[in-house]
C-alpha cells in the first residue's frame, strides 16, 4: 500500500502550490472556505499560511447532501458562515479528502444559493480513486489508489492524523 | 320460547344465594320450572329427559343484568334485540332490563308494546323495562307512569338525561311513590360533566381530555337523597363511579332510606389511567376515576352498599370509536364479559362466590321488584351453568354481541359459561 | 456512525406508548408530544434548528433537503400563524405542500378523520402536519397512518403543541443559555384550554428547568396541574418574582361568557403584563408570548414591544424549529450507514 504522507507535510506543500497558482489565475482577494468538519481544519492552516484578509468561512453541507433518504439529516452544532456577498468572488473550496465528489456537488450547490461566484478553486489535502461524478481538484497535496475496503478519514483539529480502516475487518 | 323437555343436571355445585344454599345438588327442570332439587335424582326411566354432567361446574341463578342497551328500536345498525338477547344467553344472563333512552323513548304504552312485540319473535331471553320518568326524557313533564307501569315496566328513570329542575324530580318522585313505582337515577350534574370525557384529574389534565369531576355525580346524590329522604321514595341509583357518592349512600342507607345503588362491572378494574393511550374504548359514562374509587367501589359491592353489578352494555359499530378520544361515543359492551368480570373478583378474593352470584342475581332481581334470582322449586327455570377452571382469552370472535367496543380484549379469565338454560330451555 | 439517540433498550420506554412517537431505533418518526421524548432529542432538535435558522438569513432561503416529499397541512381549526409557519418551513425545505383546512368542508359532510387521511394518504403523501380540534387527533393519526409516513402535532385540543414548544426553548435558550437549572420560569393566562402550556411544561421540565410557575386564578388552571412538575401561584406578582422568562398565554375571549373570569378588565388588572408588573420579574427578564397578542387584555403594548420582548424571535424562530423537525422526522426511515464522502 502507497504511503501516506502526513498532514502536516501535505498542508505545507498546498500552501506552496497556492502561492503558485492564485497569481497565476489573477485570483486577488480569495474567500477561503472549509468544508465541515475536516476541510475547515485544513482550510483554517491554509488561510494562516496564505494570510488572506477575508474571514475563513465554512460549509455545513449536511441540508445538501444526496444521501438524505438513506441516512437522514445530523444536527451540526457549527452552521454554515459565510461573507455577505460571494456575488463575484474567487472561492477556494477546501476539502480534507475528494472521493465520490458527492460532497463537493453538495458544497457547490450551496454556495450558489448564496450567489454566482466568480471562480470556485478545489483544494483537497488528499484525493483518492472512487469518483462518482465528474469532479477533480484543482490542487490536491496527495494523489492515491487504495483499495475499496479502505476508508481514510482525518482525524483533528489537533495534531491532523489521517485514520486508516479496513471496512472489512471492522 | 315454546316449552322445553325436561332437563336433569347433575352433581353441579348449585350456587343459590337467595336459599342460602352452596351444595353439589342434582337439579330437574320440566315445563320452564325448577321441579326439583336433591343430592340425588333418579330419572333414568325417562329417557325424553336430557342429562347434563355438571361435575366440577357451578349452577346459579341466570344473570340479571340491570342495564343494557339493546339499542332497538332506534339504532338498529348498533345491535338489535335478537342480537343481544342471543349475546346474553350465550353469557349465562337471563334477563336484561332495558333503559327507556330507545328512539322512541319509552314513554307511552304503545313503545313498551313494540319492543314486547319484538321481544316475543326475536328475543332470545327475558327483558323487562324501565319507563321514561319525563316525556321524551325532557325533564319537563311528568309521563304517565301508571299506565306504563300497567303496560309492564318495572320501574322508571329518566336514564342518561339529567333531571336540572329539581321541582320536577319532586314531583316525579312522588308522583312514582304514589303508584309504588322504583325511580332509577343516573346521577349527574350536566353543568359540572360540562361536555367532559374523562375524570377530571391528573390523567385528564395530561393528555388535555375535558374533565368531569367526582361532584358531578355526588351532587346529584346528595339533591336526590335530600328529596328521598323528605317524599320516602324508592330510589336505585345507577352505575356510580365515585368513592364520594359511596359515602353519601351508605350514610342514606343506615339513616334507613330506601335506597339502592348498582355498579357497572366495568368500573371495578379500570381506571383513568388505562385512557393514557387515548384508548376510546375506555371512554365511558360516568368516566374511569381514580384508584381510590376503584377501591372504595370494590368494597361497597363487598359490604352491600352497593347491591348489583350490571354491565351497562352499550354496543356500537366499529366506527363510533374511530375517532379521536373525545370525539368517540362513550360506552362499553359489556354482556359479554360481565360474568367472567364478576368472577374475577372472586379470583381476587374481592367477593366470596356468594356475594358475586347475589350482586348478579337476587340482588338485581329485588331492585327490580320481579321474582327472579333464585332456585327456589316452582321457579322460572333461568340459570347459568359455569366451568370454573377453564382458562380463556378474550377475543371479538368469541363475542357474542354485535358491539365489539371493549377494552377487555386479551384479558384472560377462568369461568366461562357452559350452558344458559332460559325458562327451561336449554340456549343451543 | 453511533446512534447517540438508541433508548430501545431502555426498559421504561420499550413498550411505552408515547414512544409511538420514535421508531425501532429511537428516531424521532412522529412529533406529537413532548411527553416520553428525553433530553437528548429535544436537545438535537433546537441544535438542528439553529442550523437552518442561518438559512433563513440567506438571500435563497431554501434548501433541497425533502426535494421529492409532499407535506400536507390538515388544519381542522382556523390558524393563519402556524399553518404559514409550517408551510414556509416545509417549502425551505424544497418539499411540495399541500393545504387543506377542513373546518368547514368535510368533517361537516360527515367525512371522518379517518376517511381524510386515507384519502390523502392515496395522494402519496409523506407527512400530516395536523390541527384538530380534539386532544389525542394527532395519536389517532400516528396509530393509523401509513407507516412510512410522519405525523406532526400542530396543536390537538387542550393536549400539547410541540413544536410551539420546541420553538420557545430556542428562544429561551438563545437568551439564556443552554444551562435551563439556573432558570424561573412563569406561565400565566389560560392554563385550562392551553396546549402550549402543556407542551412549554414538559419540555422545560425535560431540560431540567430550575423553577417552573404557573400563574392563573384556579378557574383557569387544570385540576392537579402540580402534578406536571410546576408551582401554582395565583397572584402575578408573587408568580413572576424574579423570574428569568415570563411566558404570556393568550385569553380566549369566549372564556368571558363560560363565567371562568368576571370581565377583562378585572383580568388585565389581576394577570395582565404591565411595565409596573414587569418590574417584580428579573431586569434582564424575557417576556414570550404565543400569539395572536390580546393588547390591553392579557399583555400590555408597550410591554409585547419592549426591549425585553422576544415574541418576534419566537415566530422567526418557529421556521427554523419546524424545518429541524420536518428533516428529522422524514429522515428516520433511513437506514443508518457510514458518513459518505
Amino acid at each position: 500500500m502507497t504511503k501516506i504522507t502526513s498532514p502536516d507535510i501535505l498542508i505545507q506543500s498546498l500552501t506552496q502550490k497556492l502561492t503558485e497558482f492564485l497569481p497565476k489565475k489573477n485570483i486577488t482577494d480569495p474567500v477561503m472556505v472549509g468544508i465541515h468538519t475536516g476541510g475547515v481544519w485544513v482550510a483554517k492552516q491554509l488561510h494562516d499560511n496564505l494570510q488572506i484578509s477575508e474571514p475563513l468561512a465554512s460549509l455545513n453541507i449536511s441540508f445538501y447532501r444526496d444521501d438524505f433518504s438513506r441516512i437522514g439529516v445530523h444536527p451540526q452544532v457549527t452552521p454554515t458562515t459565510l461573507p455577505n456577498e460571494i456575488e463575484n468572488r474567487h472561492i477556494i473550496l477546501v476539502d480534507d479528502v475528494l472521493q465520490t465528489g458527492r460532497t463537493i456537488r453538495a458544497a457547490m450547490n450551496e454556495l450558489f444559493d448564496y450567489g454566482r461566484p466568480a471562480s470556485i478553486t478545489l483544494v483537497c489535502l488528499l484525493e483518492r480513486d472512487g469518483r462518482e461524478l465528474p469532479i477533480r481538484a484543482d490542487i490536491v497535496g496527495q494523489q492515491l489508489t487504495l483499495s475499496d475496503d479502505i476508508q481514510v478519514k482525518l482525524t483533528g483539529p489537533e495534531p491532523l492524523a489521517f485514520d486508516i480502516k479496513n471496512t472489512t475487518l471492522s | 320460547m315454546k316449552p322445553s323437555s325436561a332437563i336433569l343436571i347433575k352433581q353441579g355445585r348449585l350456587i343459590d344465594p337467595a336459599n342460602q344454599l352452596d351444595a353439589v345438588k342434582d337439579i330437574y327442570i320440566e315445563n320452564g320450572l325448577i321441579i326439583a332439587i336433591d343430592d340425588h335424582i333418579d330419572q333414568a326411566k325417562n329417557s325424553a329427559v336430557q342429562e347434563i354432567d355438571a361435575k366440577g361446574l357451578i349452577i346459579m341463578p341466570g344473570i340479571i343484568d340491570l342495564c343494557a342497551r339493546l339499542r332497538e328500536p332506534g339504532l338498529e345498525h348498533k345491535a338489535t334485540i335478537r342480537s343481544e338477547t342471543i349475546a346474553a344467553s350465550k353469557a349465562g344472563i337471563t334477563t336484561l332490563c332495558c333503559p327507556p333512552d330507545t328512539d322512541p323513548v319509552i314513554d307511552e304504552k304503545s313503545v313498551v308494546d313494540l319492543i314486547n312485540h319484538g321481544v316475543k319473535h326475536a328475543g332470545h331471553s327475558h327483558i323487562v323495562c324501565l319507563g321514561a320518568m319525563t316525556s321524551k326524557l325532557k325533564g319537563e313533564h311528568l309521563s304517565e307512569m301508571a299506565a306504563l307501569k300497567a303496560a309492564g315496566c318495572v320501574g322508571i328513570s329518566n336514564a342518561s338525561q339529567p333531571i336540572t329542575n329539581t321541582l320536577v324530580l319532586r314531583r316525579a318522585l312522588e308522583y312514582a311513590r304514589s303508584h309504588d313505582l322504583t325511580v332509577f337515577i343516573e346521577p349527574n350534574e350536566p353543568y359540572l360533566s360540562n361536555h367532559g370525557c374523562a375524570h377530571e384529574g391528573a390523567v385528564a389534565t395530561r393528555l388535555g381530555l375535558p374533565g368531569i369531576p367526582d361532584a358531578a355525580e355526588s351532587t346529584i346524590i346528595a339533591r336526590d337523597l335530600e328529596l328521598v329522604a323528605a317524599i320516602g321514595a324508592r330510589v336505585h341509583f345507577g352505575r356510580l363511579s365515585s368513592a364520594r357518592s359511596i359515602a353519601l349512600i351508605q350514610q342514606a342507607q343506615q339513616q334507613g332510606l330506601k335506597v339502592s345503588a348498582d355498579v357497572a362491572i366495568h368500573q371495578l378494574f379500570l381506571t383513568e389511567m388505562d385512557l393514557s393511550t387515548y384508548n376510546s374504548h375506555c371512554h365511558v359514562l360516568p368516566p374511569f376515576r381514580e384508584l381510590r374509587d376503584r377501591d372504595i367501589l370494590r368494597q361497597a359491592v363487598a359490604s352491600g352498599v352497593v347491591q348489583a353489578i350490571c354491565s351497562d352494555h352499550q354496543p356500537h359499530e366499529e366506527d363510533a370509536k374511530l375517532h379521536p378520544f373525545p370525539a368517540t361515543e362513550p360506552g362499553i359492551s359489556g354482556l359479554d364479559t360481565l360474568l367472567p368480570l364478576t368472577f374475577k373478583l372472586v379470583t381476587e378474593n374481592i367477593l366470596d362466590w356468594s356475594q358475586a352470584v347475589t350482586a348478579l342475581t337476587s340482588a338485581p332481581a329485588k331492585i327490580l321488584g320481579i321474582d327472579k334470582g333464585h332456585l327456589s322449586i316452582g321457579a322460572c327455570a333461568d340459570l347459568a351453568i359455569i366451568n370454573p377452571n377453564k382458562d380463556w382469552t378474550l377475543e371479538t370472535t368469541k363475542m357474542k354481541s354485535q358491539g365489539k367496543n371493549t377494552p377487555f380484549l386479551g384479558w384472560n379469565f377462568e369461568n366461562q359459561v357452559v350452558h344458559t338454560i332460559i325458562s327451561g330451555q336449554l340456549i343451543k | 456512525m453511533v446512534n447517540k439517540n438508541a433508548r430501545a433498550t431502555n426498559p421504561l420506554l420499550g413498550q411505552d406508548h408515547w414512544n409511538i412517537q420514535l421508531d425501532e431505533n429511537g428516531r424521532l418518526k412522529h412529533f406529537l408530544t413532548i411527553e416520553g421524548l428525553g433530553s437528548e432529542i429535544l436537545t438535537e432538535i433546537l441544535d438542528t434548528a439553529e442550523n437552518f435558522t442561518g438559512v433563513n438569513n440567506r438571500t435563497v432561503k431554501k434548501v433541497p433537503l425533502l426535494r421529492g416529499k409532499t407535506i400536507t397541512n390538515l388544519f381542522f381549526e382556523a390558524s393563519t400563524r402556524t399553518r404559514t409557519t409550517f408551510e414556509l418551513a416545509a417549502k425551505r425545505l424544497s418539499a411540495d405542500v399541500l393545504n387543506i383546512n377542513i373546518s368547514t368542508s368535510a368533517t361537516s359532510k360527515g367525512e371522518s378523520l379517518l376517511d381524510t387521511l386515507y384519502n390523502l394518504q392515496a395522494m402519496q403523501t409523506d407527512m400530516f402536519v395536523i390541527r384538530h380540534q380534539d386532544s389525542g387527533a394527532a395519536h389517532f393519526a400516528a396509530r393509523h397512518v401509513a407507516p412510512h409516513i410522519s405525523v406532526l402535532n400542530a396543536g390537538d385540543g387542550r393536549h400539547a403543541h410541540p413544536t410551539q414548544a420546541m420553538l420557545d426553548l430556542l428562544t429561551i435558550r438563545q437568551n439564556k443559555g443552554h444551562d435551563f437549572s439556573a432558570l424561573r420560569v412563569a406561565i400565566v393566562g389560560d392554563i385550562l384550554h392551553s396546549r402550549v402550556a402543556r407542551s412549554q411544561i414538559h419540555a422545560l421540565n425535560t431540560l431540567n428547568t430550575g423553577e417552573i410557575r404557573v400563574v392563573a386564578p384556579r378557574t383557569l388552571l387544570p385540576a392537579n396541574i402540580e402534578k406536571l412538575g410546576v408551582k401554582v401561584h395565583y397572584n402575578l406578582q408573587q408568580g413572576i418574582q424574579d423570574a428569568d422568562v415570563i411566558i404570556m398565554l393568550r385569553l380566549q375571549k369566549e372564556r368571558m361568557q363560560g363565567a371562568m373570569l368576571p370581565s377583562e378588565l378585572e383580568y388585565y388588572q389581576q394577570y395582565g403584563l404591565t411595565s409596573q408588573t414587569l418590574k417584580y420579574a428579573k431586569p434582564d427578564a424575557i417576556v414570550m408570548h404565543p400569539g395572536p397578542i390580546n393588547r390591553g387584555v392579557e399583555i400590555e403594548s408597550c410591554v409585547a414591544d419592549g426591549e425585553q420582548s422576544v415574541i418576534l424571535d419566537q415566530v422567526s424562530n418557529g421556521i427554523a424549529v419546524r424545518m429541524a423537525i420536518m428533516s428529522m422526522t422524514l429522515g428516520t426511515s433511513a437506514q443508518q450507514t457510514g458518513d459518505e464522502k
